[in-house]
């Protein structure tokens, strides 16, 4: 990385030398350790926010009675599973254009949680259909994508762990994810494309939303809390992976936590 | 207030099972994910400390 700068002008060099200065994984790792402790007390606080309002304060529905509650994470979860799939997809294009090695690490650091969460989707859907529609599972274009999302996600996993040399499993997964990156509008949009047993979109950009405005917020800040508990998650977790990988560096060595 | 006494409160008007088995379900795995990237992380750093103290073994 420094060849390429340093053939740059120095103008640009200085602009850009913020930008850069934090994508070594030397420099990041302290910084995702004082991050981390602040997203989780934010995660902490906005989850239990979000229960309070999910179980005290929002209304019985009128149809679906105390069974509805369910939506306060499952939709949360579900656009998780949708998002970080994309920020994942976001570090992979830009590992595979810059040649960053911390892009890669991101996207590794992502993964288990965006799964997670694809997992907890299907999960907590599963739950609420049956009640509901009378069934666990149906194969709806709604569910399926979502399904093709999870497998998306242990896929991933599956690839990136398969091959020994980091940077190759690095090359091969920001391939995978980049190209899995199609399901999600898929996902999004497979209400409006097909008949779907899924309802359609409760929250959307271009329309007052369909709901009652304590279920919204309850919502909106449930998905918060779990933006939240990603970022403090991925951040942690990118940590170890940084140690893993540059466990030969002499500045892992010279780490205080090395010494105790 | 939606509940008037704590039993109103778990039967959730019917849907305790579907209701708990999500919630229950979801608390349970952002408990035990963190631990996991704890485990991960003490795991890397213990193997480090080994290393650092007696570099000839590798291990």
């Amino acid at each position: 990385m420094s060849d390429g700068r340093d053939r740059r002008g120095t103008d640009v060099n200085n602009r850009l030398i913020n930008w850069f200065r934090y994508a070594s994984p030397q420099s990041f790792y302290p910084l995702a350790g004082r991050m981390w402790p602040w997203f989780a007390v934010a995660a902490a606080l906005l989850c239990a926010a979000g229960l309070w309002i999910s179980f005290f304060v929002a209304p019985t529905d009128a149809q679906q009675g105390e069974g509805y509650r369910i939506i306060f994470i499952h939709v949360p979860a579900s656009w998780m599973s949708m998002f970080i799939y994309c920020v994942m997809a976001f570090w992979a294009a830009v590992g595979m254009t810059l040649g960053t090695r911390l892009s890669g690490m991101m996207v590794a650091a992502l993964a288990p949680t965006g799964a997670l969460f694809a997992f907890l989707s299907l999960w907590t859907g599963a739950f609420w259909g049956k009640p509901m529609w009378g069934a666990w599972w149906v194969w709806d274009a709604r569910l399926t994508s979502e399904l093709i999302l999870f497998f998306l996600y242990l896929g991933f996993i599956a690839l990136t762990s398969a091959i020994d040399d980091p940077r190759r499993a690095d090359r091969a997964g920001a391939i995978l994810a980049l190209v899995g990156v199609i399901n999600v509008p898929i996902i999004y949009f497979s209400v409006k494309w097909w008949n779907t047993l899924h309802q359609g979109a409760s929250v959307s950009m271009t329309k007052a939303p369909s709901m009652a405005a304590t279920m919204l917020w309850g919502m909106l800040i449930m998905a918060l809390g779990f933006w939240m508990y990603s970022i403090a998650v991925a951040l942690y977790r990118v940590r170890a992976i940084i140690l893993e990988r540059e466990r030969n560096a002499a500045w892992v060595r010279e780490l205080a936590e090395m010494k105790a | 207030m939606n509940w008037n006494s704590p039993a109103e409160f778990f039967a959730m008007g019917g849907y305790a099972l579907y209701v708990w088995g999500s919630f229950g379900v979801t608390a349970l795995a952002l408990l035990v994910e963190p631990l996991l990237a704890r485990k991960r992380r003490s795991d890397i750093v213990n193997s480090l400390r080994r290393q650092i103290a007696a570099p000839e073994d590798n291990a």
